[in-house]
């Protein structure tokens, strides 16, 4: 019983749900604030993120007529699933001997749910906008996944694993793979493929406001619509964590960790605000081109001990 | 392949803010034809006009539109002085010297606006603020020759109705030196970035024919290679007095546009401090009494291309017919040729790269069918309306 609800604490509160969205929607406001600098305005103040969600909570809900049930389900299902996955990557930092055999590839199904959930949702909305927008994820999809489980690969490779904990302890020993050369090509590719994953631009192709008016989410108000910008907050939490777990696991003293995570918030932001949107055949060409050539050297690279 | 959609762009513009209509029909991405319906926001300029005294005129077109608030009212006393003889004849040296410079100034505010929201159609926010941060040193500068920041409130037939003050000039220029810098921070930013190439280079394509033959004007007819400009075909201010250029670019695609309004700005302020350093001493106005009987015509190269305007007067202090042609009406067609065949990604900044000013446009409407191919003019639209109010009260009495 203990256990269970052991267990339930670390899914629901801490490091899971409760406590991914809080440092979410702060590194949201992170976003938010250095993008509004960078463009010479002021920005919103810390609280501004959380107050959104909450006003998104008390608006009323419109729901299409059609597949109501997708509709409203498929929200939860990318918020959830995405909290299991930051769990057990905040799990495993703060004790690299609780993971279990296999989790990177658990984490690696777990990750691309926020965007399934988006297709399915999108698309029973049965708008014609939010079909485009679905269409450009699903597209979007099959453009980062390869590289990026190639890049999770080299990771793999490297340390004789495909546990979360002895990745870590490999580089408690042995230094962080980003010292290393496949090691530090093999991040250039995940920051790209989490860059598309968060939905970050030259990647918000999907959404594309000025194009399709938000797409995947045109139709959705309300709880649901608030639930997918927790989704987004969560895995402003989970990327930049996961890149910690992979790359720069070596010093895990809380504030090596928070600086290393800010450090990569910081570069995600800086990509985000020194690109216009690519075209979503622009974005498949560069992730199955330029990327994934990089990310096949990783992987020959570390096959060859670099 | 064979399911189209309809992705629609307005009634009322998501991020233009302006009453358009474009339906874009799509084959997933691809945009395979293009409805453009405009009309959503007349206002009777025309008729209001022939309704007001001249003086009151000028203040009526400069609402026309917010962004050529220079353009329209010029050109409207240039047609006024066209029964006069001729703006270069009865206006004062001084006076043309201040209307060009108000006329360069609005150019690069107005480029400097299309500029941002380029950007911010391309999903690149940071060049949107950029651009119109570095736009308030050229509305300050307005505030300071015209004393507002925009509808100038500047021109009136025989003159301008403020003089530009002694002081002013050494500060202008000055402030103009320290603009130059950012617009070189934006030739660079743009013409250099391959991100931006990829999305603008070969795109929304117009070609030197295809341009002939939709009539466009402006930026978009120089940037398809066509070398028109009415500043240098027809001068008027002091515009055969300076040294300047005209932009030709020969790509005809979104690229060529852009570059053409950036450089154009370099011309621009070329020119206002040619004018600063040669403007005379002497009157501003020449105040022009009791306007002939005749009919005038007035051309002014506004941001978007050439601005008509025509004046018909019987003696009395009203004209009798004011007809406005504004540039965006002629460009905002020709889309037809450039968003189709592209992606909807593509089609956004296609249709926003004519730099598309609907208030100046919004007079008449033309409906174009994908079918039949229908246009409709502004008679055919008194005649419907007509019809329209018959019906109503045949209903009504019945």
């Amino acid at each position: 019983m203990m256990i269970i609800l052991k267990e339930m604490f670390y899914y629901f509160v801490f490091p899971g749900l409760l406590f991914g969205t809080g440092i979410g929607l702060l590194a949201g406001w992170v976003d938010r604030k250095v993008t509004a600098r960078l463009q010479w305005r002021v920005g919103p103040p810390w609280y501004q993120n959380f107050v959104d969600i909450l006003k998104l909570f008390g608006k009323e809900t419109i729901v299409p007529r059609g597949r109501a049930a997708t509709f409203l389900l498929a929200p939860y299902l990318g918020f959830l699933s995405l909290g299991l996955a930051a769990a057990i990557i905040g799990r495993a930092l703060i004790n690299p001997a609780v993971s279990f055999a296999g989790d990177l590839i658990v984490i690696l199904y777990l990750l691309t749910m926020p965007a399934i959930a988006l297709i399915i949702g999108a698309s029973s909305s049965r708008n014609p906008l939010a079909s485009v927008g679905a269409g450009r994820e699903m597209k979007l999809i099959l453009g980062y996944e390869l590289p990026f489980i190639m890049a999770l690969a080299t990771i793999a490779i490297k340390s004789g694993s495909i546990k979360l904990g002895s990745i870590l302890t490999y580089q408690l020993n042995f230094g962080s793979f980003f010292y290393s050369w496949s090691g530090a090509i093999a991040m250039v590719v995940a920051i790209f493929c989490a860059q598309a994953k968060m939905g970050f631009a030259p990647f918000e192709i999907s959404e594309a406001e000025q194009e399709i008016m938000g797409g995947v989410l045109i139709e959705y108000s309300g709880i649901p619509l608030a639930v997918f910008k927790l989704t987004k907050a969560l895995l402003l939490y989970t990327m930049p964590l996961l890149l910690v777990v992979l790359f720069l696991g070596k010093d895990l003293h809380p504030l090596f960790i928070i600086g290393k995570f800010v450090i990569f918030l910081v570069i995600f932001i800086l990509i985000k605000n020194t690109n216009p949107r690519l075209r979503i055949d622009q974005a498949m060409s560069f992730f199955w081109g330029p990327v994934s050539l990089l990310a096949l050297a990783a992987v020959i690279l570390a096959l060859m001990g670099k | 392949m064979s399911h189209k959609i309809i992705v629609p762009i307005g009634p009322y513009h998501p991020l233009q803010e302006e009453p358009e209509f474009f339906q874009l029909y799509c084959e997933g991405e691809k945009v395979v034809d293009i409805d453009i319906i405009i009309g959503y926001n007349h206002r009777g300029i025309e008729q209001l006009s022939e309704g007001k005294h001249y003086d009151q005129v000028a203040f009526l077109v400069e609402r026309i539109c917010g962004i050529c608030s220079s353009s329209h009212p010029y050109a409207f006393v240039l047609a006024v002085e066209d029964l006069f003889g001729g703006e270069q004849k009865v206006v004062p040296e001084r006076a043309l010297y201040i209307r060009t410079i108000v006329d360069e100034l609005q150019r690069i505010h107005s480029h400097l606006l299309w500029l941002g929201l380029a950007g911010h159609f391309i999903g690149y926010n940071t060049v949107w603020m950029w651009a119109w941060k570095y736009r308030e040193p050229v509305l300050d500068m307005f505030e300071m020759t015209t004393g507002n920041r925009n509808s100038y409130a500047m021109f009136k037939i025989g003159g301008v109705r403020r003089d530009l003050k002694e002081e002013d000039g050494p500060i202008l220029k000055k402030m103009l030196d320290e603009f130059v810098p950012a617009l070189d921070l934006f030739r660079g930013a743009v013409m250099d970035d391959p991100v931006i190439q990829a999305r603008l280079k070969g795109v929304g394509i117009l070609t030197r024919q295809q341009a002939i033959d939709w009539c466009v004007v402006g930026p978009t007819a120089r940037a398809s290679g066509i070398n028109i400009d009415v500043r240098r075909d027809e001068p008027y201010g002091v515009y055969n007095r300076v040294d300047w250029n005209v932009v030709v670019e020969k790509e005809g695609d979104i690229f060529a546009k852009t570059v053409a309004r950036i450089l154009e700005m370099y011309e621009s302020v070329r020119i206002i401090r040619q004018c600063l350093d040669k403007i005379p001493k002497g009157e501003i106005d020449a105040q022009l009494r009791d306007v002939p009987v005749g009919e005038g015509i007035g051309r002014v190269e506004a941001p978007r291309g050439e601005c008509f305007h025509y004046i018909k007067s019987d003696g009395t202090n009203r004209p009798v017919r004011h007809k406005i042609r504004a540039p965006s009406f002629m460009n905002v067609a020709s889309n037809k040729v450039g968003a189709v065949g592209g992606s909807i990604s593509d089609a956004t900044i296609t249709l926003a790269a004519v730099d598309p000013c609907y208030c100046c446009t919004e007079r008449v409407a033309v409906i174009n069918k994908a079918d039949n191919q229908k246009v409709m003019n502004g008679w055919d639209l008194i005649k419907l309306s007509q019809e329209k109010t018959e019906r109503l009260k045949k209903e009504l009495k019945a």
